[in-house]
């Protein structure tokens, strides 16, 4: 590096060359994130303004919205017959169907970790299911546990047992949708697995020394090492639990045995008896096949705040049973 | 120094550590406790194929045999899988499968790309703020937003047709951003200074080094982005529902069964057939799948 004959022109000259520079990258920057600011902008932000402010009028789409106040809120709070029961139902899944799902795609795994032979056809197996597409995962559910002539009261049968009414009874609507979701396990399955053979053996072994059977190595040694990813598993758990639609929907509309998409579809929804009526199911309802776009609007918004609640929670709480691996972050 | 110690270590190691046969007690409980992880795994694994057997037994009976508790085919009722395409306009749905998961796919790719570089490798302010809204987008319920965009559709008079599933694609997709965010902050700056060395520009160095070194993230994106389009229920439903000539295979597949009330047989037929381009596409390109699963888990 030469120092260079600094005189005041050429200075000026660098100076501008270099604010050119710098309007350069930032048009570059901005020619990259251009899409997302936009996509960001049309699909994010100003629907989730709009959200908020829908759910303080009331508007079916044909005429334009009308102020209401807080009327939407009261009502989803105290009048709403329905909403109680979409709420108790999603709690349900997200109370019993995530912590299952999770332990059943943790146990899969463990076994998997430790089996000698065959490794690779048996996470074929176990991770197939997750790839039928939901709709179709749905239907074949349905038909293999309906209680007439499905295979699997039949087989029960032939056991001596009574089967249940699976997606025909109140009772039973869930437990058969949370099996579905058992089914489908595999994403969760393939990320504990990865988790669970990266777990350094010295630990292992040097416990093992210490005297620590299976249970106090997967105890002490497994569960805190994979901590994060449970976490990580438990927290997508819960925001799919929330957004649960599709197979509650399908199995609904196919169990109830409504007409195909019409009016009186809107009514099966839920079937049987609004066991299987889940919150967004009830807002999309609402929103979609009754046209109280503004009410709908309310129950977004309700969902946005818990949502937003329970993954703060998760994370804020999750501190004292995650551990985190090398420097702290 | 290390050189010289190392080998000699190794050569050592084997002098030291002879390894003892375990004694027969030990030996003995390990092959019980290998016998019973594998004959779990492999009642787990058939509890996990027996829905595919059943569907695919049913999907071969004739409807009066459906209807029966049998649970074999008899005799093997192969039309079926002729008859349910003239039940239903399964083309028709596939094309429109097709067009949705392709354009939606491909416009996805083109745009999030380059937002994705300008999150990971370009230096600029309010970088990370953004890349963490991002974070916060993909983390909501899509039931959030869905009411002033279907609005904005239906302004637009565009519901009833495929374009309010597509277009928003074409804007970029939070998941894929992430997803790619996070695999272009693994290659390594010297390529990217190499290339800047020899002048090229920061849109060469992304369409020459990165999406070169990106292949396989890029594939895996690709793959859920389809993959995402072929499952997706809520959007079609939203959108077309009214309009069955845009159906989807997903849509069309859960209205089959209130068209043909009892015909178990056909209905399996048909969910076979909507599973099985899923499966194939998995076995073709099972790499990048685990890749991409993995890729999405790593980073929790």
């Amino acid at each position: 590096m030469r120092a260079p004959a600094a005189s005041p022109p050429i200075q000026l000259d660098r100076t501008a060359a270099k604010r050119r520079a710098a309007w350069r990258r930032r048009g570059i920057v901005l020619a990259f994130m251009s899409p997302w600011l936009v996509g960001f902008t049309v699909f994010f932000a100003y629907p989730l303004v709009m959200s908020a402010y829908l759910s303080f009028t009331h508007y079916d789409l044909l005429s334009s919205p009308k102020w209401i106040g807080l009327a939407n809120y009261r009502f989803l709070f105290t009048k709403d017959q329905t909403v109680w029961p979409a709420v108790k139902n999603t709690l349900w899944f997200i109370a019993i169907a995530v912590p299952l799902q999770v332990l059943f795609a943790l146990g899969i795994a463990v076994m998997l970790s430790r089996a000698r032979k065959g490794v690779g056809a048996f996470r074929t197996v176990f991770y197939l299911p997750a790839l039928a597409p939901p709709v179709a995962a749905t239907l074949g559910f349905v038909y293999l546990l309906n209680p007439a002539t499905g295979p699997v009261n039949t087989i029960l049968e032939k056991a001596g047992i009574q089967g249940p009414l699976w997606f025909d009874s109140p009772q039973w609507s869930k437990p058969s949708l949370t099996l579905l979701a058992l089914w489908g396990v595999g994403n969760t399955m393939i990320i504990f697995l990865a988790a669970v053979l990266d777990v350094p053996q010295h630990l292992y072994e040097s416990a093992q020394l210490d005297g620590a059977g299976f249970i106090a190595r997967v105890r002490f040694v497994m569960l805190p090492t994979i901590s994060p990813v449970i976490l990580f598993a438990v927290v997508l758990g819960v925001i799919e639990g929330m957004q649960y639609f599709t197979q509650a929907y399908v199995a609904a509309n196919v169990a109830g045995g409504s007409a195909s998409y019409s009016a009186e579809a809107a009514n099966a929804l839920g079937y049987p008896e609004d066991s299987t009526l889940f919150y967004p199911v009830l807002l999309y309802q609402q929103g979609f096949r009754y046209f109280n776009m503004g009410y709908a609007s309310a129950m977004a918004m309700l969902l946005l705040a818990v949502s937003f609640a329970v993954t703060f929670i998760i994370v804020q709480n999750s501190r004292r049973f995650v551990h985190y691996q090398g420097p702290g972050r | 120094m290390s050189t010289e110690a190392a080998p000699a270590r190794a050569a050592a190691a084997p002098a030291t550590f002879v390894r003892r046969r375990p004694p027969v007690a030990v030996r003995r409980k390990r092959f019980l406790v290998g016998v019973a992880t594998h004959s779990l795994l492999i009642v787990g694994a058939i509890v996990f194929l027996l829905p595919f057997v059943f569907i695919l037994l049913t999907s071969l009976m004739t409807s009066q045999q459906a209807l029966s508790p049998r649970l074999w085919p008899q005799p093997f009722a192969w039309h079926n899988y002729i008859d349910v395409f003239s039940k239903a306009p399964l083309w028709r749905y596939a094309l429109n499968t097709l067009l949705y998961g392709g354009l939606a796919t491909l416009g996805l790719l083109v745009s999030s790309i380059p937002v994705a570089y300008a999150l990971s490798r370009l230096r600029w302010r309010g970088r990370d703020a953004v890349f963490l809204i991002t974070l916060v987008a993909l983390m909501l319920p899509p039931q959030v937003t869905i009411v002033p965009v279907y609005v904005l559709w239906a302004k637009l008079h565009l519901v009833g047709s495929l374009w309010p599933l597509i277009v928003p694609n074409w804007l970029g997709d939070a998941f894929s951003i992430f997803l790619l965010r996070q695999f272009f902050l693994t290659i390594p700056e010297e390529y990217l200074d190499a290339a800047r060395v020899d002048g090229c520009g920061e849109f060469r160095i992304l369409t020459t080094v990165v999406l070169r070194l990106a292949k396989p993230a890029i594939a895996a994106v690709a793959l859920f982005s389809f993959l995402f389009c072929f499952n997706d229920f809520f959007g079609p439903l939203l959108y077309t529902g009214e309009s069955s000539q845009h159906w989807t295979l997903s849509l069309g597949l859960s209205q089959f069964r209130s068209l043909y009330q009892v015909q178990w047989n056909l209905v399996m037929a048909a969910t076979l057939i909507v599973m099985a381009p899923v499966i194939v596409l998995f076995f073709l390109a099972q790499r990048a799948f685990v890749e991409g699963v993995t890729l999405t888990g790593v980073k929790g």
